[in-house]
């Protein structure tokens, strides 16, 4: 378990200010923000990279606020990976098993067994110049891994990676967390913490601004800022599958019959986003080309920047975009039936 | 449609730069032509003319090896610290590059010589500074060592700090990140450094001259020639010396480039 109490720093013009945060055992904890609000930093406060100026550190129990960072056994996979240029892979690997007091065949051996985990094993003699980002990514993975790190801090992991190896890494990330290393997971992509996250801290200008689930940091956002930054509130986990073999694919929600979904995915889990703005509210069923049409009933009606927010229920809870006038004119009121409908290609499916 | 692969614009520069290339090499291929091989043959087998080679090289290559192990530390704070006056301490580096070099080895002179503390402190260990291959090798030093600190300072520079920081995290000591990421990583520019410094030792003339006339260098050693039997006597141990100068530098320029290739 990872604890930070009231850690400050100031780095020139820019704070940390009073971040607080426990990563449990098991915790898979994405701090989402957008660039400059202090996430690169607060990793390096973890790794003991720079000192904090006030609150402290503890891992498992052991105060770590002071430590130097080579006895920290915080493992950090940095941005650009920080391979090393003039090792191969396997020395890249093997570089925190040389202070370890292991023989050559035991690192050798250990190298080998990292590298398979990462499905490495065939480049183990490459240099890191011929590997490609999202090879240099599993090296760097590999290498980190063999410090046998307490915890594992990512910065932004998935952001020079394209769109489709994003499901295998984040698969990959899944499985190091299962097998019971806590990581801290830095991003500015809202789709990492939905994925990925069994817990999301939303940090702004060098300040943690709301801790928690992901689905309640999403669905009930504490402040503006994070509604506008998610820019998501109707996302929900969902198995994809395929009855027709054509591009048109079912994605199944638990208490809800289906949600039609346009996608290239294969069947799998994944994730869907319904946006807000793209669902309409209609007094009867109508015929509509849109292919997900269902009966709801409003929960709320409340004011948002844009306009009406609309809660409904359809067996899971939507929140649906609509203006004022239409709020008046269609006489949307808490608990009266109400039929919704949005097309199956306004839907985004993540897998994942 | 294919128009000529040259500007006029471009015509005038390749013309500029060939008169700049000519000015370099034409005195030089003058004086190999004047030379005739019997000359060269007889100069070569001359005792005094290899021994000053041979005390050149060896004294230049003690300058240098001395020079890196006291500047190559010095490049790496310089390329990873901030303190207060580095200013002062890169201006400081950098001097000897305006100072003339006559003056350079009068200061040293001043620093090595009897009735300094330096110069006392070794005539106590039974050595005489002045005029002595240690004398040589201070006034190469002297000269050629920003050459040394400057290139290792930009390869250090050039070293991503990430990478240490890296190293750092997986366990590595602060001696043990220098020793396999930064040292490593800079070590072209550090080797091309010190072959500038190896070669810019060399060829000195003007401070050595001052600090040991005798025993000769090969630059002390073609004036001395020149000034006492002329142009004529000067010429063939000039081009024997350019020649194994060419040498060492063409040997370490491939040795660089054969690890680049590795």
């Amino acid at each position: 378990m990872l604890e930070l109490k009231n850690i400050s720093k100031t780095l020139g013009s820019f704070q940390l200010q009073n971040i607080s945060i426990t990563v449990e055992a098991h915790d898979y904890f994405v701090v989402v923000g957008a660039s400059g609000a202090g996430k690169s930093q607060l990793l390096e406060l973890i790794a003991g990279m720079s000192l904090p100026d006030s609150g402290s550190i503890t891992l498992n129990g052991l105060d770590i606020t002071q430590n130097k960072m080579q006895k920290r056994d915080v493992g950090m996979v940095f941005q650009d990976y920080a391979i090393f240029p003039h090792m191969t892979v396997a020395q890249n690997i093997a570089y925190p098993l040389q202070y370890k007091n292991l023989s050559k065949s035991q690192i050798n051996l250990k190298v080998k067994m990292l590298a398979e985990d990462m499905a490495i094993d065939h480049l183990l003699d490459r240099n890191p110049a011929e590997l490609s980002g999202g090879e240099q990514q599993r090296t760097a993975l590999a290498r980190t891994l063999a410090l046998d790190p307490k915890i594992l801090l990512l910065d932004e992991p998935l952001s020079n990676v394209d769109i489709r190896l994003k499901y295998e890494l984040r698969r990959l990330l899944r499985k190091i967390n299962k097998k019971g290393i806590p990581i801290v997971h830095v991003t500015h992509d809202f789709e990492d913490a939905i994925v990925l996250a069994t817990k999301v801290a939303v940090i702004k200008d060098g300040r943690i601004i709301q801790t928690g689930h992901p689905t309640e940091v999403f669905l009930h956002p504490a402040s503006d800022f994070i509604a506008k930054f998610a820019g998501v509130r109707n996302f929900f986990r969902s198995e994809l599958i395929d009855e027709t073999g054509s591009g048109l694919k079912l994605a199944m929600i638990k208490n809800h019959p289906g949600i039609h979904v346009v996608t290239d995915e294969t069947p799998g889990e994944g994730s869907i986003i319904i946006p807000a703005s793209d669902i309409f509210l209609s007094n009867q069923k109508t015929e509509t080309s849109a292919r997900n049409q269902f009966k709801a009933q409003v929960c709320e009606v409340f004011p948002s920047l844009e306009g009406m927010e609309v809660i409904v229920d359809c067996g899971i809870k939507l929140a649906v975009l609509v203006s004022r006038s239409s709020v008046t004119e269609m006489n949307i009121v808490e608990g009266r039936d109400i039929w919704i409908s949005f097309k199956a290609s306004s839907v985004q499916f993540i897998k994942g | 449609m294919y128009k000529s692969r040259y500007s006029t614009f471009y015509l005038i520069l390749i013309f500029l730069g060939g008169l700049l290339l000519l000015f370099l090499v034409a005195p030089l291929l003058g004086m190999f032509f004047k030379t005739s091989g019997t000359d060269l043959w007889a100069t070569a087998n001359e005792k005094e003319v290899t021994d000053s080679f041979l005390l050149t090289i060896f004294t230049a290559l003690g300058a240098t090896v001395t020079g890196a192990i006291l500047a190559i530390p010095l490049s790496y704070i310089l390329a990873r610290k901030d303190f207060p006056l580095k200013g002062l301490v890169s201006g400081i580096i950098d001097l000897p590059v305006v100072i003339p070099h006559s003056a350079a080895g009068i200061a040293i002179l001043g620093f090595i010589s009897r009735d300094t503390t330096l110069g006392k402190a070794a005539e106590f260990a039974g050595i005489t500074l002045v005029g002595s291959p240690i004398a040589i090798s201070m006034a190469m030093a002297f000269v050629s060592l920003p050459f040394l600190v400057n290139a290792a300072r930009d390869g250090f520079a050039a070293v991503p700090e990430r990478l240490e920081k890296a190293a750092m995290n997986l366990g590595a000591s602060p001696t043990k990140v220098f020793l396999t990421i930064s040292l490593p990583l800079a070590w072209r520019s550090i080797l091309s450094g010190l072959i500038m410094m190896f070669a810019r030792g060399m060829s000195e003339f003007g401070a050595v001259i001052i600090v040991a006339y005798h025993p000769m260098v090969a630059p002390v050693m073609i004036f001395e020639r020149f000034s006492s039997f002329g142009l004529k006597y000067a010429t063939p141990v000039s081009v024997l010396f350019i020649l194994v100068a060419l040498f060492l530098f063409i040997a370490f320029r491939l040795l660089l480039k054969k690890k680049k290739n590795a």
